[in-house]
């Protein structure tokens, strides 16, 4: 009787969860799963809008490999950027939240200042950049010749440092990241820190032993989305190459400018719809391989399972 | 930090601990917060130097030179005020622009807030078959970057006629965001289960547990997913960008990138479109920044 009446409280509770679900359930099957299907379809197709569409089985890929110049400069291009972003935002982002949890007078100024980039649109800080990193009157390469430096770079103008510009426009947020790492910081129980005062650790030791392993589960969260976001790197780099056009020499040509470039300024979302499946697959190599290694250096206090 | 550690540490010194090096320790403190403190006012400048120029140059009159040989950081000369007004109705339609963003940003906070609560309310609290399955499927649509999905939406939105309106860009809010449902999922997880099963004795089904107890304890997850949607839809190009083509219907972000990119506009009036565009977005953090910092500690991002 008592097993009876669980099961039809049980039945009743599942067909609430379901109609609960069903916002999700009905967007999941109408902008992921339909989608998904339809883009490795379309990636099999010439589809243009003026033209009848036409199946190509895997030729777009096979030019994308093997002809297309431009796919290679973006996959190049987005390297670049993610090896010196990642690493340098990764290090600054931590180094600053170390310095705004520490408790002295007036940080709550300081973190409410260094915090605001992040709230700012991309396409308003890039329009900012632009003017700042003008190279012949704009305001970083006065600084620069102020300093001495007779021959600044020319910045968004110049094919070798228009991707360090583009880092330099992030590394003006890094105090988004920095938040993140400061809710990580605050969430390590004092404890530890008077066990390790106690123990007679010096304040790098505290860090290297206790700080470090600690956080290091916020730090796989950044260098997870950080990866990511190197290939949807877009708003910013948008502004920066004047609508898109990927640079001088294509030095801005990012893997999503590419890709937008071919589909809504091109028309041919056959072959974007390509370039969009490579996009997942790489993703999902780049959550693989640092999910996979993992393991090795990320430390869990406690099981969240259990405590949540 | 000094409340917790100060009587210990003090009493050691007290008693074993020779002046002088109490004096050295002193002194070392002292160095030490300094160089904090250049440290963060040197970083701080970083920040509003570049603000400053560019508060500078939206009050510049269309003759003066907005690059001058020495850049300056705050406006002495000029004040002209009126660049504002001009660039919300008289030369550039920024106010029109204001209007559009809010009626999409309005339309997404609502979608998310519906969506996304009645959701995570599913995963956090109810128990049904296909609950872990379907969890995974969360997770995994939040690591899939959704441009990779935007051609065969936009060919869908284009087929039943929606390019050109704000629909494709506030209707999918309404079935919910991965990453806010998880944010909800995490922060309901943590209230009591007791109270669940106290309103059951007490009749309240599942709805009723969900719209009078839940909901209202998640307050500050909510105020977190609102902040969060207010800020990525006023600031997203992309979606506009792909979607609209009639310049009157234009967002801010898009009509702003629009001006650097395509028009040739003096500088001085796009550093005040770029004012406005920014002015909500820094005022909504203001008011919200305690909640939304102490809100992202809470929901932690742990696991």
């Amino acid at each position: 009787m008592a097993r009876a009446k669980r099961g039809l409280m049980a039945r009743k509770e599942e067909r609430a969860a379901y109609l609960f679900l069903s916002p999700w359930l009905f967007g999941l099957l109408a902008f992921w799963l339909i989608p998904i299907i339809a883009s490795l379809l379309l990636s099999m197709t010439r589809w243009e809008i003026i033209r009848d569409p036409e199946w190509l089985g895997f030729e777009n890929y096979r030019e994308m490999l093997f002809d297309d110049r431009t796919f290679w400069v973006s996959i190049r291009v987005t390297l670049k950027y993610m090896v010196m972003s990642v690493p340098l935002y990764l290090v600054a982002g931590l180094l600053l939240s170390l310095l705004l949890n520490l408790k002295i007078r007036g940080i709550n100024l300081f973190r409410t200042i260094l915090f605001v980039p992040s709230v700012l649109s991309g396409v308003a800080v890039a329009v900012l950049w632009v003017a700042l990193l003008n190279p012949d009157v704009g305001a970083v390469n006065s600084l620069l010749r102020d300093l001495g430096i007779s021959d600044p770079p020319r910045w968004l103008q110049s094919p070798t440092w228009a991707v360090p510009s583009v880092v330099l426009v992030g590394f003006w947020g890094i105090g988004g990241g920095a938040i993140i790492y400061l809710s990580g910081l605050q969430n390590i129980g004092p404890q530890l820190y008077e066990a390790a005062l106690l123990d007679g650790a010096g304040p790098l030791q505290r860090f290297r032993y206790v700080t470090l392993p600690m956080i290091t589960p916020t730090l796989l969260f950044v260098l997870l989305t950080g990866l990511i976001d190197a290939f949807q790197v877009f708003d910013t780099v948008w502004v920066l190459s004047q609508g898109g056009q990927g640079g001088l020499g294509d030095s801005l040509q990012f893997y999503l400018i590419n890709l937008w470039n071919e589909a809504f300024v091109a028309g041919r979302y056959g072959y974007a719809s390509a370039l969009a499946w490579v996009l997942v697959l790489i993703a999902a190599a780049v959550i693989l391989i640092v999910f996979k290694t993992s393991g090795r250096w990320v430390y869990y206090e406690y099981d969240p399972e259990r405590n949540r | 930090m000094t409340t917790v550690q100060a009587p210990g540490e003090a009493e050691v010194t007290r008693e074993t601990v020779a002046p002088r090096r109490v004096l050295r320790y002193r002194i070392r403190r002292i160095s030490y917060k300094t160089l904090m403190y250049v440290l963060l006012i040197g970083l701080c400048s970083f920040i509003l130097l570049p603000v400053g120029w560019m508060l500078t140059a939206a009050l510049k009159p269309d003759l003066a030179p907005v690059f001058t040989p020495t850049p300056e950081w705050f406006p002495t000369e000029h004040w002209q005020w009126d660049n504002f007004p001009e660039v919300l109705t008289r030369r550039l339609p920024f106010l029109r622009y204001t209007i559009n963003t809010m009626i999409i940003v309005i339309g997404n906070i609502l979608g998310v807030l519906i969506s996304c609560s009645v959701v995570g309310f599913a995963f956090a609290r109810l128990r049904f078959r296909g609950s872990k399955v379907l969890f995974y499927i969360l997770i995994v649509t939040m690591l899939i970057p959704w441009q990779a999905l935007m051609v065969p939406q936009f060919l869908f939105f284009v087929k039943i006629g929606w390019y050109g309106t704000y629909l494709p860009l506030i209707i999918p809010s309404f079935t919910g965001s991965a990453f806010f449902i998880f944010l909800i999922r995490q922060y309901m997880r943590t209230i009591p289960k007791d109270l669940d099963d106290a309103a059951r004795v007490d009749g309240l089904n599942t709805w009723q547990i969900f719209w009078r107890i839940i909901l209202p304890l998640s307050t500050p997850v909510l105020t977190v997913c609102a902040v969060f949607t207010f800020l990525a839809s006023w600031n997203n190009l992309l979606g506009p960008l792909i979607y609209l083509d009639d310049q009157k219907k234009f967002t801010v972000a898009l009509g702003l990138a629009n001006l650097v990119s395509i028009a040739d506009t003096p500088w001085n009036l796009t550093m005040a479109a770029n004012l406005v565009t920014i002015i909500p977005t820094v005022l909504v953090y203001f008011f919200v920044q305690k909640k939304l910092i102490g809100g992202i500690a809470s929901v932690g991002l742990k696991g």
